[in-house]
């Protein structure tokens, strides 16, 4: 509950907060996009040539493809031509340890309030941080090698493990899938890489933190992470960057595979700089996250705390296809200003007695728009599935839009499918009961969205949680009266 | 304490307050009664600050200033809470919650720091034992299911963590039965001292049985008709508001 308190001190602050830029001397290629470029990236990252065919099939996919246009979400067309395609931070030796981090590096995680350090010895946990493409520092990396865990960076999974990569590496997002992740699929720069062997527990919550830090340069993460039989981990991933005019392209891809009786908690705020408040600059977020329950009583559940972007275009998805696995979908998104978001989820049920729970809430404020788009489909051998979806908006102002785009494609009548939707308003009778109690209306807005937005935020890892209910708030800062 | 002086106020260009005048003092509890829509409630929130409510002349001096300049969270700030006849729900706030950031808002105001959780914590359990509120209640969302018996006690459980100066209770009775009334009354006669001031609103007799007040004003068609003691509110409980009435119209055609 101090975080009440300090979501007080945090709306005194009109600016992002975030809007820094560290000084970090890039190693880049000029702007553009051919199958040299991705020869470049993957020589550059001394990968094995299945690697590299991969990456040139992924974009030969995506030379054929066309940009969705089906999302309720308008942009200026984006010249993939214009975007550098890979930046490292560079560094004057491989790292032994955290001492040896650049220094500019440091004061940048020390600017956002996660000194590495600290999260190390308080938390417990093990961060793999990365800074636009390269990770620069995995830690823990002991302690969980000890339980065969593996926490690398994509990149070095890749020359580490590549039977691991090669297995599951878009075996749950294929390189066709969509345009972006087509796109991610050849040019991805880094990211994590999770394997949790049979019957382990991951004893801490694993993080990344990202951050988008060189003008011009597209954000292409890649991230897998594996639960093997009986095993469980929780995954979290908090993004902010600094501000920028030019709008910014991020295309990430997340796969997850659940094994059986594995559960998998992927948790996320998203804090990209969302443009300002006439809608200028702001991250373009066009993410692909899709996890598969492949075995029996397997989870996998989905957390999402969406604040930032200009525009988000995500739909965190599960496939359910082992008997009795269970996918969740929870998820806040709150757009202000001129932002907009079009998310929601995919549950696909294929195996018998699989069951989804889908709890959206969206927050539309200013001239934003927020759309929930929702799939369920339950397939023709998937009997007895159980849905329950509930989608909420609450629209603050009369220049916000909120829509809701639920699908149902039920194929098997055993099915027991709910859907729920509301949309309401912040009513001036609760703003004036806090006010009578000496809560004036812009914490008072701040109490009731993170009242509504409870049941998700409480999904979340409780450091996470206190940051989220600062986020709500601060991205409200403007939008009452 | 408080001063309210030919108060005119309208709802939608409808005068509702015609002229009311009261003074209110230190360690005094008065009753305000009437029959519906002779301007109680309107009253209540006038001196609240909710919006809406158009004030056309008059004054009302609250502590030496100009209550009807500032806005309702300072009023409260400065000691005047309102029990509502109609508390509003909160989803996925806590009466916790609600009650440490109210409190540490007014502290804040008052250039206090926040109250540490240990003190809160105290405080909390201290003033639900008062109001006989189970601890538990107070980690439910703030009226969200609650009985109208639980939420007009969750009222005076607010107010006694609030500790205010000027304490306005409007229509707390209406809804209760006589146990629940019985609570909500010793609660309210535990609070009660030398430096603050109730006004209770009520259109019953009922619950001036166990808030015994100092004073009684009846109110009609927008003015105070008639002031007395306590046993002016038996008398209305004996003959009713239509002799009030018939009183009033005489003295009107007079």
């Amino acid at each position: 509950m101090s975080g009440e308190d300090k979501i007080l001190d945090e709306l005194a602050g009109k600016k992002y907060k975030y809007g820094f830029v560290t000084d970090i001397e890039l190693d880049t290629i000029p702007k553009g996009l051919n199958e040299d470029t991705i020869r470049f990236i993957s020589a550059k990252k001394k990968e094995p040539k299945f690697m590299l065919d991969w990456r040139l099939n992924a974009y030969r996919n995506w030379l054929k493809m066309k940009e969705p246009t089906w999302a309720n979400i308008h942009y200026p067309p984006i010249d993939y031509q214009d975007i550098v395609y890979y930046a490292a931070p560079k560094q004057r030796t491989k790292l032994n340890n955290l001492d040896e981090l650049a220094p500019e590096i440091k004061a940048t995680y020390d600017k956002l309030g996660i000194p590495l350090e600290e999260q190390m010895v308080l938390a417990g946990v093990a961060v793999d941080a990365v800074m636009d493409s390269v990770s620069v520092a995995t830690t823990y990396k002991d302690k969980l090698s000890e339980l065969g865990i593996i926490f690398s960076s994509m990149s070095d999974a890749i020359k580490d493990h590549p039977e691991l990569i090669e297995k599951y590496l878009g075996s749950v997002v294929p390189q066709g899938d969509n345009y972006f992740a087509a796109l991610n699929s050849a040019v991805f720069s880094d990211g994590s890489f999770i394997y949790i062997p049979k019957g382990v527990r991951s004893p801490m919550e694993l993080s990344t933190y990202f951050r988008i830090n060189a003008a011009f340069t597209g954000q292409f993460e890649r991230t897998l992470i594996v639960a093997d039989e009986g095993s469980y981990v929780s995954y979290l991933e908090g993004c902010t960057a600094p501000i920028r005019d030019e709008n910014q392209l991020h295309a990430a891809v997340v796969e997850l595979v659940a094994h059986d009786n594995a559960e998998i908690k992927y948790s996320t705020v998203q804090n990209w700089y969302p443009g300002d408040k006439e809608g200028k600059g702001g991250i373009y977020n066009f993410v692909t996250k899709r996890g598969i329950c492949a075995g029996v009583n397997s989870k996998i559940s989905w957390t999402q705390v969406e604040t930032g972007s200009s525009i988000t275009w995500k739909y965190p998805s599960v496939i359910l296809k082992g008997e009795n696995a269970i996918g969740e979908f929870y998820s806040v998104a709150m757009t202000n200003n001129y932002q907009q978001a079009d998310t929601g989820t995919k549950m696909i049920h294929l195996g018998k007695n699989t069951k989804s729970r889908i709890v959206s809430k969206g927050i539309s404020a200013g001239h934003s728009n927020n759309s929930y788009r929702g799939l369920v489909r339950v397939t023709k051998s998937a009997d007895n599935v159980k849905n329950f979806s509930q989608c909420d908006s609450l629209l603050m102002g009369d220049k916000c839009g909120a829509h809701t785009f639920p699908y149902f494609e039920i194929k098997n009548n055993t099915a027991t499918v709910e859907h729920e939707a509301t949309t309401s308003k912040i009513k001036d009778e609760i703003l004036f009961y806090c006010n009578q109690r000496g809560i004036p209306e812009e914490d008072a807005v701040a109490l009731i969205v993170n009242g509504y937005a409870k049941e998700i935020l409480n999904n979340l890892p409780m450091e996470f949680a206190v940051e989220a209910q600062k986020l709500l708030a601060v991205s409200l800062e403007g939008s009452v009266g | 304490m408080l001063t309210i002086k030919n108060l005119k106020a309208n709802i939608e260009n409808k005068e509702i307050l015609k002229g009311i005048n009261l003074q209110v003092n230190a360690g005094e509890t008065y009753a305000i009664m009437g029959p519906n829509g002779s301007g109680k409630s309107t009253l209540a929130s006038v001196l609240a600050g909710k919006e809406g409510y158009e004030v056309t002349s008059g004054e009302v001096i609250y502590e030496g200033e100009n209550l009807l300049d500032l806005s309702p969270e300072d009023r409260a700030r400065k000691g005047i809470f309102l029990a509502f006849q109609y508390p509003v729900e909160i989803p996925g706030v806590s009466i916790t919650n609600f009650m440490k950031t109210s409190i540490n808002e007014i502290r804040k105001y008052n250039g206090q720091e926040p109250m540490n959780a240990v003190d809160f914590l105290k405080l909390l359990k201290d003033k639900a034992a008062l109001v006989e509120l189970d601890t538990k209640m107070t980690k439910r969302f703030v009226n969200v299911g609650f009985s109208g018996g639980e939420k007009k006690r969750n009222e005076i459980f607010q107010l006694a963590m609030l500790d205010p100066k000027l304490s306005i209770l409007d229509e707390t009775d209406s809804g209760l039965d006589i146990d629940a009334l019985k609570i909500v009354a010793d609660g309210v006669n535990k609070l009660r001292n030398k430096s603050n001031a109730f006004i209770v609103i009520t259109h019953y007799q009922r619950l001036l049985n166990y808030i015994v007040p100092d004073f009684v004003h009846v109110l009609h068609d927008g003015k105070i008709v008639r002031s007395g003691g306590k046993d002016l509110a038996l008398h209305l409980e004996e003959y009713g508001y239509d002799w009030v009435k018939e009183e009033n119209k005489k003295a009107v055609t007079s």
